[in-house]
């Protein structure tokens, strides 16, 4: 059992919901990334999702966009993310990472290089927006055999068959883009999003974390009625943004905190 | 008479040119590219769709575009017989609008009402713009910021024709950050946009799709050229950006093993100077905008910003199908300077009365140094893809003459 799976099996018996919050390595500096890590697990973060910097995130909205140029600019690399898992490790040997990033850097260090050097330094999950499942059936299988979970994307698009798809070559939790659109876009229909996540846990068979349009508690909360895991990421560079560095990591584990709170209040049993 | 060999039927059905192209997009675009693929496949082979793409061309765009021996020229240069395919004779000025007829075609069948586009020059968001008019479409053109400033008569000319023109700021505000927004649009509104990509790249079906929409130049080559000649030229030439006229003209002689096709690449100021955008001369492959091909990068794999004299040559990756005819030997890839195309920009100016687009020149160029080690017989046929008048700001200013 994987870290991620391990975690998940946890939380489950306690009855309670994963916090995943999302932060861009190396923003707005590579220095910044460790104590914002530690304030993440401090405010009561049971996965965090590692963003590693692309200059092309087509995927992403404007917000991790800037965060990805902070960080480029400051230096940061897909190699220097890896080192960053490395140091993490040393202090806190449980909570699992899953690196979210784009497909170019890793085919630039190697796929095999890539996957033996995440394992050594310590990474449970990776997430590549933009390989899709049939496009990246070797590669999951790689990772699976480094002991790493491919974490796939679903999206309230995503037909009944690629629903089978990724529950075939994924692994740990799926990601479920709960709109169409950019990370950090506003709107979220509740309603729909609660109406698509049991066909979704039924057809994939491994929890499903919900993220896109999650900007507070009481947002979080409500996907928390409904899915296994809250991912929350825009929001998070935003504080970041607006605290500076120094005060980055108080006002993070705050808004982690909040949330966690939050979660940790819904009724047990919800879902 | 040379055999056609017409055994290369690539992409497979998962849009792969060998190791190339397929479809590298997030979860979100999936089915959109999906219904895309099925709708084009089915107007692929429909009699009524091709008629009217047919009938579009003819009377709306000018075609066919005539082939032109530049006598002048080729006697000047002492060579080989230069011919210039005349796509710069096209309604709008270049190839670019062949495919936005048959993109828009296919989004009316969808029933999109909105279509959207990126462009560099603003060549293909002149002609997106000028088929969204034709056909009642609500159009939306991103194009970067700074391209914005470089080429405000184009951007002028969109609003004119009615569409919206969105100046992107982020990255480095050129043609790759406009196309990494109109993906964002897509994702966005895709049940009722249609994304209509100027060039033979991005997720399967567009290399395809854009190409079979550019064949359309090649097709009419193969007729003309031996009505001119009694003869298929001996090399086709032709400048690679993205590579849609490239594509467009090569793709027809993929079977003809006795015609060399070049691919001309913008190399700036030299593609030992780092300051270029010749991806397939000096970048490695890697996935970009939805397919895997030859990226300029560094090593981390960050893409990283191109320089040429013509801005639609300025764009970091290619179309996976040139990646793989290089790969396979079928088309060769060589550099050509801004210096070197901006003398051979000047030379048809004054030799030939046709004021060459940048990007064309880049073509021309390679033409001017292959045709002197050439005996008298042979033919050279090379793509015009577009008209020089949007450059008049460009080249004038590289003469230090201000309007």
């Amino acid at each position: 059992m994987s870290k991620i799976q391990a975690r998940f099996a946890r939380l489950q018996s306690e009855r309670r919901k994963a916090l995943i919050p999302f932060i861009t390595a190396g923003d707005p500096s590579p220095a910044a990334t460790l104590p914002l890590m530690r304030a993440l697990v401090d405010g009561g973060a049971d996965i965090i999702e590692l963003g590693v910097p692309f200059s092309d995130p087509m995927a992403d909205g404007p917000t991790i966009q800037r965060a990805s140029e902070r960080a480029l600019a400051a230096g940061m690399s897909l190699r220097r993310v890896l080192g960053i898992v490395s140091e993490f490790r040393q202090q806190d040997a449980d909570t699992p990472i899953v690196l979210m990033g784009y497909a170019n850097p890793i085919e630039a260090m190697g796929i095999e290089r890539f996957v033996d050097d995440a394992a050594a330094a310590g990474v449970d999950g990776v997430l590549v927006v933009d390989y899709p499942p049939q496009e990246s059936e070797a590669f999951a299988a790689r990772l699976k055999a480094a002991a790493i979970d491919p974490i796939f994307l679903l999206a309230p698009t995503s037909t009944e068959q690629r629903m089978r798809d990724v529950g075939r070559f994924g692994s740990g939790y799926i990601y479920y883009v709960s709109l169409t659109g950019v990370t950090g876009a506003g709107h979220l229909d509740h309603g729909q999003v609660a109406a698509r996540i049991p066909a979704i846990r039924e057809a994939v068979g491994m929890p499903v974390g919900v993220g896109f349009g999650i900007r507070d508690a009481a947002s979080a909360k409500r996907i928390g009625e409904i899915a296994d895991a809250v991912v929350i990421g825009s929001r998070i560079i935003e504080e970041i943004e607006r605290a500076g560095e120094a005060d980055a990591p108080v006002r993070v584990r705050a808004l982690i905190g909040d949330i966690r709170e939050a979660l940790d209040s819904l009724p047990q049993g919800t879902a | 008479m040379q055999m056609a060999d017409a055994s290369y039927t690539l992409p497979d059905e998962k849009g792969h040119f060998g190791p190339y192209g397929g479809i590298f997009v997030a979860e979100t675009l999936i089915p959109a590219l999906e219904e895309l693929r099925l709708a084009y496949e089915a107007c692929r082979v429909d009699p009524a769709f091709q008629a009217e793409f047919e009938y579009e061309l003819k009377h709306y765009v000018g075609r066919p575009s005539p082939v032109y021996h530049a006598a002048r020229w080729s006697r000047e240069l002492g060579g080989a017989q230069i011919y210039l395919k005349r796509e710069d004779l096209n309604h709008t000025g270049a190839h670019k609008v062949n495919n936005c007829i048959g993109q828009a075609m296919l989004a009316r069948r969808m029933g999109k009402p909105r279509v959207i586009a990126e462009t560099g020059a603003g060549q293909h968001g002149v002609a997106t713009a000028t088929v969204a008019a034709r056909y009642g479409m609500e159009c939306v053109v991103y194009m970067g910021s700074e391209d914005v400033r470089r080429q405000a008569a184009n951007v002028y000319r969109m609003k004119l024709l009615g569409a919206e023109v969105v100046p992107v700021e982020s990255g480095s505000k050129t043609l790759k950050d406009a196309l990494n927004e109109a993906m964002r649009d897509w994702v966005t509104h895709i049940a009722d946009t249609f994304y209509i990509i100027g060039t033979v790249a991005g997720p399967h079906p567009y290399p395809q799709m854009v190409r079979d929409f550019q064949c359309v130049i090649g097709r009419e080559c193969i007729e003309q050229v031996p009505e001119l000649t009694g003869r298929q030229p001996d090399y086709v030439i032709a400048c690679v950006g993205g590579g849609s006229n490239a594509m467009g003209i090569f793709h027809p002689y993929i079977p003809y093993p006795d015609v060399r096709l070049i691919g001309v690449e913008a190399a700036g100021d030299g593609l030992d100077t780092g300051r270029h955008a010749a991806s397939l001369s000096a970048g490695k492959p890697g996935v970009l905008h939805g397919n895997r091909t030859y990226l300029l990068q560094n090593e981390d794999g960050q893409i990283i910003e191109t320089h040429s004299i013509s801005a639609g040559l300025d764009y970091p990756g290619v179309g996976p199908e040139h990646a793989w005819l290089k790969d396979s030997g079928r088309a060769e890839y060589v550099g050509v300077t801004d210096d070197e195309a901006l003398q051979a920009f000047h030379d048809l100016c004054r030799l030939e009365g046709i004021i060459p687009a940048l990007e064309s020149s880049h073509a021309l160029a390679h033409a001017a140094r292959l045709a002197p080690t050439l005996p008298n017989d042979r033919i050279i046929l090379v793509n015009l893809s577009g008209r020089g008048d949007k450059d008049m700001h460009t080249v004038a200013e590289k003469s230090g003459i201000q309007f």
